[in-house]
């Protein structure tokens, strides 16, 4: 029986220029996204059609949860957060069709999409605000003996953000793929083993599809949790604390 | 649709004299019928939040991670200024000590326990 973390081992596929799965399943998921957008676009019209209206809602639902978040001025981030749910859901849904490879389930895909937002956060947050950024790590209200720790343990938070925000999806991804790929396996294994056991082979297999709906789920809701975390911390580089 | 069309007619058939106030009747309605799309529109909108958030594992994994991420944080950040000033081991255990509150931080934060004013002022 193959092991339930080969499906995330990375193959190269052209060595010379280390063009692996992994980059394979990235730029697959970039044209699928924007083949689909351009196709469903094309004939664009007043009353949308069933795919113009599909990507009609797509904006509209990432646009909402933008404006809710940092209000008017924060759709200029518009194009970001976007294009991070986008390739955050389709790299999500790719990875479950059978046999294709999950680019979430490594951590460093999703720690580099983290530092990306991060990074415009505190890019941003510097460039518009200056030092009254850092205004971000001192609470009002705080006695000021307390100020230095409270400090330092808002400065660590705000440091743990890339990391939470990268964990979250890269766990999900992983221990649902590998929980899918270890009931499947004791399909097999039951069915081998013989005599009564194969009887109870069908559990597992129920298991397994019940297990499928739970990570289509979780593929579409960490996309969308991994936005609304994108655009709440996107608000603390627009409006920065008092 | 069928509404409308069948007003009009009653218009055809009468003088114009109850014109106007047909016609405001019929914008009064029809702010009525808004009204209410748009309520309907934001019962939806925010009866879609608890059931995306009543997924218990969801909400497990997002706490853990909060947490374990602020410990991590932590811990990197003490071994960098170790390995920077030469302070082993005291930066990692102090950082790491901090990095536990940042992570009960986070954790109370994501739980919602701790309204942040900076969130809610701010909107």
């Amino acid at each position: 029986m193959a092991s339930p973390i080969e499906q995330f081992q990375i193959k190269p596929i052209i060595p010379v220029i280390n063009f692996t799965n992994s980059s394979l399943f990235m730029i697959g998921a970039t044209a699928v996204i924007v083949g689909g957008l351009l196709l469903a676009t094309r004939n664009r019209a007043v009353v949308p059609g069933r795919a113009q209206s599909v990507a009609e809602m797509l904006h509209d639902f990432v646009a909402n949860t933008l404006t809710d978040a940092t209000g008017r001025e924060g759709m200029k981030f518009f194009p970001l957060v976007f294009s991070l749910f986008m390739f955050v859901l389709t790299a999500n849904l790719l990875g479950m069709i059978p046999g294709f490879f999950t680019v979430t389930s490594h951590i460093i895909v999703t720690f580099a999409l983290a530092m990306l937002v991060i990074g415009t956060v505190v890019i941003y947050g510097f460039a518009k605000h200056g030092t009254h950024f850092l205004g971000l790590f001192v609470p009002s209200g705080v006695p000021a003996w307390l100020l230095p720790f409270i400090v330092v343990i808002e400065l660590i938070s705000f440091l743990s953000r890339p990391i939470s925000l990268s964990l979250r999806l890269f766990a999900n991804m992983l221990a649902g793929h590998i929980a899918l790929k270890v009931f499947a396996g004791f399909v097999v294994s039951l069915l081998a083993a013989g005599g009564a056991l194969t009887i109870l082979a069908p559990l597992p297999l129920l298991m397994a599809v019940a297990l499928m709906a739970l990570e289509f789920l979780v593929a579409a809701l960490q996309a969308y949790v991994f936005t609304v975390l994108t655009c709440i911390y996107l608000n603390d580089a627009l409006h920065p604390g008092h | 649709m069928a509404d409308p069309t069948k007003r009009s007619d009653e218009n055809g058939r009468e003088p114009s004299s109850s014109d106007d106030a047909n016609l405001s009747a019929r914008l009064r309605s029809l702010d009525a019928r808004i009204d209410r799309a748009s309520a309907h529109h934001e019962v939806k909108e925010s009866s879609a939040r608890p059931t995306s958030d009543s997924s218990a594992l969801g909400q497990a994994f997002r706490l853990s991670a909060e947490f374990v991420s602020g410990v991590a944080a932590g811990g990197i950040v003490g071994w960098l200024v170790d390995r920077l000033f030469g302070t082993s081991p005291w930066g990692l255990i102090i950082c790491l000590i901090l990095g536990f509150c940042a992570g009960m931080l986070n954790l109370m934060r994501a739980a919602g326990m701790l309204k942040s004013a900076r969130h809610d002022e701010k909107r």
